[in-house]
């Protein structure tokens, strides 16, 4: 574990200080850790030099560390149902979705959970959010040796088709793993980044992201220095592993073996191969191939690109739907589009690239290494809002990738919040009660585009209570759907007739409940023998100076413009109050004053918004017409 | 703090707009309250930041296309929104639709690229009337009401046509 580094308040945030912050590619093969240093972008090695670090984790014994990484993958083919590799495929996912999956990994689950799917191993029982925090923190390690000191945040991206169940358990691995999130990028907004920074280009930009396990296409504007994502579409089941198994399969037909005859060894050592075999024929015209069940070869041959091209054929076609769509969302021709980035190690592929080609009418980028293009896009966005760069332009406009919907009678779907819609986005949308008295109702969130719930992806189920007693109609409960720049949903409500706020009960479909985080903390083998306190005071610590060093630089800035003499000796008093308890122990104390502290600085703070709108606006005045 | 979306981007409030200065200012606006200006800030200017980019990215979508802004205005003026199941009293109109949906269900390539040019000289032709209603001193609502729900019939026929297309494609 990191030293921690504890300044004295306000001192950690003095205005020119570098930050060390980190963009992290959370990848289904591989990860990887970047950071801007000197002014240049740039992937992380582990100590001996390699920058990426198979996503792949195993679980020994009880009690003891997991291996993660090559030294775990060197031994995936010896013990298969230890070592876990490709886990960020089952990130917010439930037991019914593992149980169709099934009968392709090769892992014993228990899937007693419905919400959380745990795979069973040789150190325990684990879920998908807790094996992905094992690589984060190896990152984390790896980023804070080779930084000399903590991170004071992290950029970790996602596929932009990552629905909002897939999102949370991102942020949540990384929780677990010690890290604070900046925000969670889009991968291929992270790609175009990486690309757009340098070369200035202005006008419309395709991102093609055929990654290990899955796919994005995502078209952007860039306009001095604004990414503005206008439509996403993907495939969170399709990616460069789909390829070694069709070879695996094709292999299997001509050998004339069953996947019944295989033990989970074999296939995974016929999986590796056949990923060999796609990576060689980049290069080669054909490769030899072998199929072996135990000691026994069963079948040699050779593999030509010709075959494996006829075999991937069909993947390929399934990438150039969403592409289509896209397209159609953002109202673009194929002929306004200025550049073609390529990402994900799939993107290797020549028939890959040449599909890609043809449909796009240009040649794609590849100038940076598709491993590491969104690890660099993400450290230069990482470095942005640490404000290690200031007067930066870069501004990212993601949007949501799926639409958002409630269950209404008979099953369908209304939606709320289309796809594409820019974030953040806030949405109300007013219910009222069936019955006389009725003091609480039940909504269902779903995130897909099609009109039946059981068609859709289930969000969460959201009980409003405390709703006042009324006549049937009579209540208002304005629901307030809010998508924050992460892509993830939170919901209020509000009774309207009585102004009371109604209390909201989350039962996600997916994932963790609240609380869960914790004790998955408690529970994990590094922090057992610390002091779950002093964890718990250094995190309050870094709110608190935050907290202080935010108001004192608004105060520095504008506190004499936007406010009376009385109103700063307010929010001044607030601050000294906040200071003091940051100078004491108490985890709770701090919380409390800064929740003072919030509620002082509330009107300041809304001045100090106006201001800066009314600054951007400066110079446009209406009559300039 | 401002009375309606196109105050808010600085603009009068009218159907004719520039959309490059729109957006500009946009941009401009996200700039100065996007979430992630203010990753350092306290967590009441962190909140307030989403709810107020939020707003912003509201008020865009309300005036960006000409469709919008044409329901926008209409919402602003006291003349609701017109839903799209509200009937259409104009058997003309209703006729050609039926038409071009039939056109276009039996269309081959050549045929379907006749048929969106079509579609997309309609709407120019009832963006103009939009123009024209809206710049009229004493704007006649119940008619701009009409002409809104003609677009929407015809944005529908539109993205219909698009799907087409991409059957076509052979997918």
């Amino acid at each position: 574990m990191a030293l921690l580094q504890i300044s004295e308040p306000g001192e950690s945030t003095a205005p020119h200080q570098h930050r060390l912050a980190a963009g992290i590619d959370l990848g289904t093969t591989h990860s990887l850790i970047a950071t801007v240093r000197s002014g240049v972008a740039e992937t992380l090695p582990d100590t001996q030099g390699r920058h990426l670090l198979p996503s792949v984790v195993r679980y020994i014994a009880s009690g003891a560390a997991p291996v993660v990484g090559w030294e775990a993958i060197a031994q995936a083919t010896e013990d298969p149902h230890n070592t876990i590799a490709s886990i960020k495929r089952l990130m917010g996912r439930g037991s019914d979705d593992v149980r169709a999956l099934h009968a392709r990994l090769p892992y014993e689950f228990n899937l007693n959970d419905a919400r959380v799917p745990r795979l069973r191993t040789a150190g325990g029982e684990f879920s998908a959010i807790e094996i992905s925090a094992e690589i984060l923190k190896n990152l984390r390690v790896r980023g804070e040796q080779t930084l000399g000191g903590e991170l004071t945040g992290v950029v970790i991206t996602v596929p932009a088709y990552f629905d909002d169940a897939q999102r949370q358990a991102t942020k949540d691995a990384a929780k677990l793993a010690g890290l604070n999130v900046y925000r969670l990028l889009n991968e291929p907004t992270a790609a175009a980044v990486a690309y757009g920074l340098d070369s200035g280009t202005e006008g419309v930009v395709a991102v093609y992201d055929l990654g290990g396990g899955t796919f994005d296409i995502s078209l952007l504007r860039l306009n001095r220095g604004i990414f503005e994502v206008l439509a996403t579409a993907g495939d969170t089941a399709l990616g460069g592993d789909d390829m070694d198994h069709v070879i695996a399969e094709y292999l299997l037909q001509q050998a004339g073996v069953t996947r019944s005859d295989m033990d989970a060894k074999d296939w995974r050592r016929l999986l590796r191969d056949a990923r060999t075999y796609k990576e060689r024929l980049t290069d080669a015209p054909a490769v030899a191939v072998e199929v072996r069940t135990g000691e026994r070869v069963a079948y040699q041959g050779e593999l030509s690109r010709t075959q494996f091209e006829a075999l991937i054929e069909n993947l390929l076609q399934r990438t150039l739907t969403p592409c289509r769509r896209v397209l159609r969302d953002a109202g673009v021709a194929t002929a306004e589009i200025v550049q073609v980035v390529m990402v994900g190690g799939a993107t290797r592929t020549p028939r890959v690239r040449a599909a890609v080609e043809q449909f796009f009418a240009r040649p794609p980028l590849v100038d940076i290494d598709p491993d590491k293009v969104v690890a660099i896009g993400a450290a230069i966005q990482a470095n942005t809002l640490a404000g290690n760069k200031s007067g930066d332009e870069l501004l990212l406009l993601d949007v949501l990738p799926l639409s958002l919907g409630l269950e209404t009678m008979g099953g369908l779907v209304e939606q709320i919040i289309p796809r594409n819609t820019t974030l953040p986005v806030t949405r109300g949308q007013e219910f009222t009660t069936f019955k006389d008295g009725q003091t609480a109702m039940a909504l269902h969130i779903v995130q897909g585009e099609r009109d039946l719930v059981a068609d859709c992806r289930s969000l969460a189920r959201f009980e409003l209570r405390g709703i006042m007693p009324m006549v049937a109609g009579m209540a208002r409960v304005l629901v307030t759907f809010q998508v924050d720049a992460d892509g993830l949903l939170n919901v209020s409500a509000r009774e309207q007739f009585s102004g009371v706020a109604t209390d909201i009960v989350v039962k996600p479909s997916y994932g963790l409940k609240d609380g869960e985080i914790e004790r998955m903390l408690r529970d994990s083998f590094e922090y057992a023998q610390v002091d779950v306190v002093q964890r718990r005071l250094r995190e309050q610590q870094v709110e608190t100076d935050r907290e202080i060093a935010a108001v004192a630089t608004a105060l520095a800035v504008d506190g004499d413009q936007l406010l009376s003499a009385s109103e700063r000796v307010v929010i001044e008093a607030a601050l000294a109050a906040l200071k003091q308890a940051r100078a004491g122990d108490d985890p709770i104390a701090m919380q409390d004053a800064v929740k003072a502290m919030e509620k002082a600085a509330t009107d300041y703070v809304g001045r100090r918004m106006n201001s800066n709108i009314r600054k951007a606006m400066a110079g446009h005045k209406i009559d300039e017409f | 703090m401002y009375d309606n979306d196109f105050a808010l981007f600085g603009l009068p409030v009218a159907f004719a707009l520039d959309t490059a200065v729109l957006t500009a200012r946009y941009r401009d606006l996200q700039r100065a309250v996007h979430p992630d200006k203010f990753i350092q800030a306290s967590e009441a200017e962190r909140v307030l930041a989403v709810r107020q980019a939020a707003r912003i990215n509201d008020a865009y979508q309300h005036l960006k296309t000409p469709l919008a802004r044409a329901q926008y205005l209409l919402t602003l003026h006291g003349h609701g929104l017109v839903a799209e199941h509200a009937t259409l009293k104009d058997p003309e109109f209703l006729l050609e639709q039926m038409e071009l949906r039939e056109a276009l269900s039996e269309a081959d390539s050549a045929a379907l690229a006749r048929l969106q040019m079509q579609i997309e000289q309609r709407l120019q032709t009832l963006i103009q009337a939009l123009e024209s209603g809206f710049a009229a001193a004493q704007p006649d609502w119940a008619q701009l009401q009409v002409v809104v729900l003609k677009t929407q019939f015809m944005h529908k026929l539109r993205n219909e046509a698009e799907l087409r297309a991409e059957r076509l494609l052979g997918m």
